[in-house]
């Protein structure tokens, strides 16, 4: 009973902490909503219809990265909607939607008289961000099929489904923890002493050593679960994708979580991306197929129409 | 091998990193060759891997200090150089068992093998893809945008794998006959 009581504490409380953000959330009484939409327009609705000279003014706004207020974005365009309630931005430049934008407004115009200064930062929700790059390097930006890592041992494991997805499910872990382990070991020890260049000895030092920590512990600790896996250990190192993530997440000063979404995205795309293989490769057992391209020719062109349906993925943005 | 598909996109970028791999083979061919005496055999292989990791990351500083933007347009991938399976190989099959000069010119050929058969890629994929070569204007006009594209780098591989098994089924049926 007790516990439930915590429960219920707990969902109140958070919900009371949500109503608050969303209050807070909102930075000026006039202007109700501020978002991105597609590549280089910001769309912003007020709540009152404003005055058609002024919204139709360019130099009424002016926008700016938050980290750059001195560069202001160019404006080609604006357009009012019927209504005069939503006014539409066209840069003529595409946004760096990681970025916060903030978004000035002077002397808005409704019905003839000002309603103040408008100052309000248009951002994208941290959880969708953290959500696209999951969704990043999983599908769009596939680590095998469009950026060609780990190719040896995508095509030595993808000969049966069982071994893929043991591969995968080894890979997808070791990856998750050394990078994080490399990604700790360059933001607080190789950063603060000015080493970076020591970027590529050290994480393959350490992308070994955790490949032989979980070899040892796995061992002692479920003999069952390393005769299952612990064949797949040694060829994690031989791949180039657990070496290319550390390496990105150094050169694009991804924060702890960001790390953790693009790790674990690199790992499940590899295994999704076995999986598709293998399951073609064991069908391709039977075919009868010239016997200049059987094995490996085969499993390349194979490869080379997967990438091509992997391209369909490519511009897609769903947060 | 993931480089191979993965810049192969015209025949310079194939050269600049034949020559990377090349530098990084025949280096860390000689260092070990060198110091072979005093690695211990039970911890050989990570003696090698770092070895090859210092090298790389030399041609890494190289690279970046003197042609910073062919560097840009290889991106990763000579970072990449280290985890390279070939090359580890070739340290443990040749390098360890033999003095410097020797493995000098192991390296050196194993280099050379491996630039070429990147320019040969890259020299399918740019003429075919933007019918240029060497950033010049062969064909006078883009037949093929697809040979530029990530998918084609799997393709190309795949067919110029097919063509040898093809020369080398041709040669054994000649050598049968002869026989």
């Amino acid at each position: 009973m007790r516990e439930l009581r915590r429960y219920y504490l707990c969902v109140g409380l958070l919900l009371i902490w949500g109503l608050l953000l969303a209050g807070c959330g909102k930075e000026h009484r006039f202007v109700t909503k501020h978002t991105f939409k597609g590549t280089n327009n910001i769309v912003i609705s007020f709540a009152a219809p404003v005055d058609e000279s002024w919204a139709r003014d360019s130099a009424n706004y002016a926008v700016y990265e938050k980290s750059d207020p001195d560069i202001l974005l160019k404006i080609t365009g604006v357009t009012l909607s019927t209504d005069k309630k939503t006014v539409t931005l066209t840069f003529e430049d595409e946004l760096n939607q990681q970025q916060h934008h903030i978004l000035l407004m002077k002397e808005i115009m409704s019905g003839g008289r000002s309603q103040g200064t408008a100052i309000v930062t248009a951002k994208k929700l941290y959880f969708g961000y953290l959500l696209s790059i999951l969704l990043g390097a999983m599908l769009i930006q596939n680590f095998v099929f469009t950026k060609y890592l780990g190719l040896c041992v995508f095509f030595g494991t993808s000969q049966k489904k069982s071994t893929a997805i043991g591969m995968g499910i080894t890979f997808t872990i070791v990856m998750i923890f050394s990078s994080m382990m490399s990604w700790f070991l360059y933001q607080y020890v190789l950063k603060p002493f000015r080493l970076d260049f020591l970027q590529i000895v050290v994480f393959i030092g350490l992308v070994s050593l955790s490949v032989q920590a979980v070899d040892t512990i796995l061992r002692k600790v479920n003999p069952l679960l390393f005769k299952a896996f612990g064949v797949f250990l040694v060829l994690v190192i031989a791949n180039c994708i657990i070496l290319a993530v550390p390496l990105i997440l150094a050169n694009n000063e991804y924060n702890a979580w960001e790390s953790l979404m693009l790790a674990t995205g690199a790992g499940t795309g590899f295994l999704i991306a076995l999986f598709l293989m293998s399951s073609v490769r064991e069908r391709l057992e039977i075919a009868n197929i010239p016997p200049t391209y059987r094995g490996l020719p085969i499993a390349f062109v194979v490869a080379g129409l997967f990438a091509l349906a992997f391209m369909g993925f490519s511009g897609m943005s769903i947060f | 091998m993931c480089p191979a598909v993965g810049i192969s996109t015209s025949v310079m970028n194939g050269l600049l990193l034949g020559i990377a791999v090349l530098f990084v083979q025949v280096f860390s061919g000689c260092t070990i060759a060198a110091v072979k005496d005093y690695i211990h055999p039970r911890i050989r292989i990570p003696t090698y891997t770092l070895t090859i990791a210092t090298w790389v990351t030399v041609i890494d500083l190289v690279l970046a200090a003197y042609m910073p933007e062919a560097y840009k347009a290889m991106g990763i991938f000579v970072k990449l150089i280290v985890a390279f399976a070939i090359i580890t190989m070739r340290l443990e099959m040749f390098a360890a068992k033999n003095p410097v000069v020797p493995s000098f010119w192991d390296g050196m050929g194993m280099g050379l093998g491996f630039m070429f058969g990147m320019m040969t890629l890259g020299f399918v994929r740019e003429l075919l893809g933007s019918g240029t070569l060497f950033g010049h204007d062969v064909l006078g006009f883009g037949p093929l945008l697809f040979f530029v594209l990530p998918a084609a780098g799997f393709f190309c591989v795949g067919f110029m794998m097919a063509l040898f098994n093809y020369l080398e089924l041709v040669l054994n049926r000649m050598k049968e006959k002869k026989g």
